[in-house]
């Protein structure tokens, strides 16, 4: 008899999801399906509303990164004042959205992965978490802790606090630094470098141990898409939207971002809230493509910093195959903090960081604008329109979350094929489920915000897995 | 002429015109108020200064009540800061304030008065009444959803500037605040664009449209300094 598994909700990833695996007579996966479960409508709610809030209300579609929509609304905005934000402010910018890349991949590495890394993919679900990794190993749990408290402080000493500042306006920031807290900034990088360091060194041979993960944690050739600099190293704050083939060949230099929506197309399925964002040239479903750490590290040639090129050399060194597992998600993050520090203590140290310019000011001079910025899950990008008044006319919103919806899809069903076997059902073989779910660290919340277009599919299956009733809208 | 009274047990005068309100004040009293704003005509709309008079059942607010000569008030009751926490809730359930996005938040009295009457949720249901945004001016813009009709603008811009651009209009729950016969605020013939009304506002509903979140800072004092002004003129 065919039979359902089903994986809810599916744990320690930011916002609420399902995992449904169809299995055969034979108990081997057929299909998987990954449910996101919970609607926002973040997109219908800002209509009508003054463009100047934005930034803010946009910035509460997320607890763990306000800072990656406060800076994709912002540059939105700058686009509706059609004014250059000073320099001091793009910097003071860029620091803050670094030190959330910071914050959140310590989250998505220490806290929701790391125990099954140190803990195991088998151990018991009662212990594998946070609490177990501070017993076990709590050296590496503290640094962890700690590491992300250093995000967390950069962006308080910055913006005034830690979860949603209003700091961030249209136009640049609405204060500028100040001396004091630049050098508090400094005070606390070199603890922070070595944490990630040393977390580095433990993390990359351990990979030995994970091999069969390594191949089955949706790995497979894909577009990248995520923003580089003109030179080809990381960018998380501005620079050319670009989408490679899976080598890392160009397959668009620089999306013009006005032009999006002709590279970029925007499918919804039944199963879920979430929307399903392909690109257009290969159609529904076969333009997936990945976004985030892995995406941005498989397209820059460089990471642009000497300690974080010197980590990205070692993982380029990796046959191409094996860099396109998902699984080195993990990897990308860690260096990528290091790479956020490094870029922290450069931008800190800049001639005009302290100066006061920090905000052009206008009224709106255009009707449409659109940000994008890396979100530390990858290529965050809101498109707004105003009326002649400033009033939010309509939104358009694509987050990381949903680039990647696709490719966690196939994901979950390339790992459950792998490891799931119906006729002896193991936790552990359910948690490599959820397992392949988080080396893309999704932020749920963040990502369903469409509203009217989505299409309801309800059946009604007897026990054999009959339909006996469906209704659609 | 002189009146001689007791406020919370204490002994206080009131010289020739002054409200309880005034000799309150004086005596750094605190009664909380929402519609009053020193320098403009009292009106007593929004019953936040309500305050209870020793013998008498009903309650009188303090901002348009002169006291007579014995009378013994008290501004501090549990039962005043039941009802004070009353309105305030109320004004919170009718309108659609959403602090953490708005321009004011951080420096708006509606804000401040939930605080200080210790309201932690409005226990009534909200009216999530669709209201409208006026954008149509080009450095100001007013949104209806967060106006507590305290007419603290229709007052300043009547009795201040002179203008009289704001008044209000309908009845009961449907009243606004409106520009000129209901026209959008761009499109008055009479505002001056002088912006008193912005800065008398104790919300976050008159704002400049230049300020983001939390950035818009009201400032009343010019209200002080017009009026002795003319007055020694």
């Amino acid at each position: 008899m065919t039979r359902t598994i089903t994986i809810d909700p599916v744990t320690r990833i930011e916002g609420h999801s399902r995992i449904t695996l169809q299995l055969n007579e034979a108990g081997e996966v057929v299909d998987a399906q990954f449910h996101v479960t919970q609607f926002r409508g973040f997109e219908k709610i800002a209509e009508g509303r003054p463009f100047r809030e934005m930034p803010s209300l946009m910035a509460r579609i997320c607890g763990i990164c306000p800072v990656s929509h406060l800076i994709a609304s912002a540059k939105a905005c700058d686009d509706l004042l059609a004014v250059r934000v000073p320099s001091t402010a793009v910097h003071l910018r860029q620091i803050l959205n670094l030190a959330q890349l910071i914050q959140s991949h310590a989250l998505s590495f220490f806290y929701l992965s790391a125990p099954d890394f140190l803990l195991g993919l088998d151990a018991d679900p009662a212990r594998r978490n946070l609490f177990g990794l501070l017993e076990q190993h709590p050296e590496l749990a503290r640094g962890g802790v700690r590491l992300r408290q250093f995000g967390q402080e950069v962006i308080e000493q910055l913006s005034g606090r830690r979860i949603h500042p209003a700091w961030v306006v249209p136009g640049g920031v609405s204060e500028p630094l100040t001396a004091d807290r630049r050098d508090r900034m400094l005070a606390g990088l070199p603890e922070a470098l070595d944490c990630v360091q040393r977390t580095l060194a433990w993390f990359q041979p351990l990979h030995a141990q994970f091999q069969e993960e390594i191949r089955a944690f949706a790995s497979f050739p894909t577009l990248f898409l995520g923003l580089v600099t003109p030179q080809n190293t990381l960018e998380h704050y501005d620079g050319l939207l670009r989408l490679v083939d899976a080598d890392g060949s160009i397959r668009e230099l620089a999306i013009d971002k006005f032009q999006y929506g002709e590279v970029i197309g925007e499918a919804v399925e039944s199963f879920s809230y979430l929307k399903s964002p392909y690109y257009r040239p290969l159609g529904y479903p076969d333009g997936l493509y990945r976004v985030g750490p892995l995406a941005r590290l498989n397209m820059v040639s460089r990471a642009g910093t000497p300690r974080a090129d010197a980590a990205l050399a070692e993982f380029q060194a990796l046959p191409l195959a094996e860099r396109q597992s998902s699984f080195y998600y993990h990897l990308a993050r860690l260096i990528e903090i290091l790479y956020a520090l490094e870029q922290i203590e450069r931008l800190l140290q800049e001639p005009d960081i302290l100066s006061p310019r920090v905000q052009a000011a206008a009224a709106p001079n255009a009707y449409e604008g659109v940000g994008i910025a890396e979100a530390p899950r990858g290529t965050l990008l809101h498109h707004y329109q105003v009326d002649e008044d400033g009033l939010i006319r309509q939104v358009n919103l694509i987050i990381a979350t949903g680039h990647n919806h696709l490719a966690m899809n196939r994901g979950v069903l390339q790992t459950a094929r792998h490891f799931v076997r119906g006729q002896q059902l193991t936790e552990g073989m359910l948690n490599r489920v959820e397992a392949v779910i988080r080396t893309f660290d999704p932020c749920l919340s963040c990502s369903t915000h469409a509203i009217g277009q989505m299409p309801l599919h309800v059946q009604l299956l007897d026990a054999a897995g009959r339909v006996v009733d469906e209704v659609q809208r | 002429m002189v009146t001689t009274f007791k406020i919370n047990e204490m002994d206080v005068s009131a010289g020739e015109g002054e409200t309880i309100l005034d000799v309150a004040r004086q005596h750094h009293i605190h009664v909380p108020t929402l519609c009053h704003l020193e320098g403009l005509t009292p009106v007593g709309a929004c019953r936040l200064c309500l305050v209870e008079v020793k013998g008498s059942a009903a309650l009188v607010p303090a901002c348009v009540t002169r006291a007579a000569e014995g009378m013994e008030i008290s501004t501090d009751s549990e039962r005043l800061q039941r009802y004070r926490r009353m309105i305030v809730e109320m004004l919170f359930a009718e309108g659609n304030h959403i602090c953490a996005v708005c321009v004011s938040n951080g420096h708006c009295e509606l804000q401040a008065l939930a605080g200080d009457l210790g309201m932690t949720h409005s226990r009534l249901g909200f009216l999530y009444r669709q209201k409208r945004i006026d954008a149509s001016h080009y450095r100001f813009a007013i949104d209806h959803n967060r106006c507590v009709l305290c007419t603290r603008c229709v007052r300043v811009c009547d009795e201040i500037e002179g203008a009289h651009t704001w008044d209000v209009m309908g009845r009961g729950i449907q009243s606004q605040v409106i520009t000129d016969l209901a026209q959008p605020w761009g499109s008055s013939s009479t505002c001056t664009n002088c912006g008193k009304c912005i800065n008398a506002c104790p919300t976050g509903a008159l704002f400049k449209k230049s300020k983001a979140v939390g950035e818009m800072e009201k400032d009343t004092h010019f209200l002080g300094y017009i009026r002795t002004m003319r007055e020694v003129k």
